[in-house]
């Protein structure tokens, strides 16, 4: 999705730099939420204010939700046949395999090196044998950051 | 609490805390709706997931949109995306107004820096909770199997990886007639 914004607006209608387009995707890539309503966010902000960013927004998700509208109005009559759930059976442990791909990629861009080991190990470990809730884990692996990573940043 | 506004604030919590993208919301989901409240099962849930990938559009929305209609119709799937929304939406554009002092906020990189690898262990947490339901014999594991290859190794878009491992689940498990 990001490409197809990138061109849009930095390309197409010129409204914000290249620089300032990575800047606002590094920024606002960090915050919860999807990233193509928090970049909707960020150009409709810089482009007419708030009521820009409330036009981003509700722009860029309306598609999806009309689209998904019209899926689940449509996926919840023919679900229960059999032809679709054998599908659906296929298609599970495909979804699997492209989660462990996103993964594996992650695992890559971050560097799975010390704190960052310990802390998506933990993580991962609570999550399956302890039943911690994930919002506990991104909670206390946020306390965690800023305490490595300033005793990091003061050396 | 009137059904409304409990897909409200439920999703509300899991768009507030939706770091990293549509994946890590996968736990989330899992935990709140279909642990918890019990609103859906897990294979529907992987069902959704499988097609907000072949459609355009953010996971969170997709399923916000999909479990509010399917619980309550339009105004529940309406309620859904809002609340999955807000918060994020409030974030970044607190963050859009006052973009050139959080460029420079050492405290929130720090904090940020945290929440990355967490977000890799909470999605490789959902890794395991789909597989549990996902590979029930050995057809399923054979599917997943040869989909990690094409998507690792000869680099298929996950449209396709669906498309082809739909067509398995019809040809392994027989075309009802």
């Amino acid at each position: 999705m990001v490409p197809v914004i990138q061109r849009e607006v930095v390309e197409n209608k010129k409204w914000i730099s290249q620089d300032e387009f990575l800047d606002a995707i590094a920024l606002t890539n960090s915050l919860p939420g999807p990233l193509a309503t928090n970049t909707a966010t960020y150009v409709g902000y810089r482009m007419a204010g708030i009521p820009g960013a409330v036009t981003g927004v509700l722009a860029t998700a309306l598609p999806s939700f009309l689209i998904i509208l019209a899926i689940a109005v449509f996926f919840t009559t023919i679900k229960d046949s059999a032809a679709v759930q054998n599908i659906f059976k296929g298609i599970r442990p495909a979804v699997v395999s492209l989660i462990t791909f996103a993964v594996i990629k992650l695992a890559k861009s971050i560097g799975l090196k010390s704190k960052n080991l310990l802390i998506s190990l933990g993580t991962l470990l609570g999550m399956v044998f302890l039943n911690i809730h994930p919002i506990a884990a991104v909670i206390v692996s946020g306390i965690l950051g800023f305490f490595f990573f300033r005793e990091e940043a003061a050396k | 609490m009137n059904i409304l506004w409990e897909i409200f604030f439920s999703f509300l919590k899991i768009g507030a805390f939706s770091f990293g993208g549509g994946y890590a919301v996968i736990s989330m989901i899992q935990k709140d709706i279909i642990l918890d409240k019990g609103w859906i099962n897990a294979e529907e849930f992987i069902d959704i997931v499988a097609i907000a990938e072949m459609t355009p559009g953010p996971i969170a929305v997709n399923s916000s949109t999909y479990l509010g209609y399917k619980m309550t119709g339009i105004l529940g799937s309406l309620l859904g995306t809002i609340g999955v929304l807000l918060v994020p939406t409030l974030l970044a554009l607190i963050v859009s107004i006052y973009f050139n002092k959080f460029k420079h906020l050492d405290w929130v990189k720090w904090v940020l820096k945290g929440i990355r690898p967490a977000v890799l262990g909470i999605i490789a947490a959902a890794c395991f909770t789909i597989g549990k339901v996902s590979f029930v014999d050995i057809k399923s594991v054979i599917i997943g199997a040869l989909i990690f290859i094409g998507v690792y190794k000869l680099k298929i878009s996950p449209i396709l990886a669906i498309v082809i491992s739909g067509g398995l689940g019809l040809i392994l498990y027989g075309m009802p007639v």
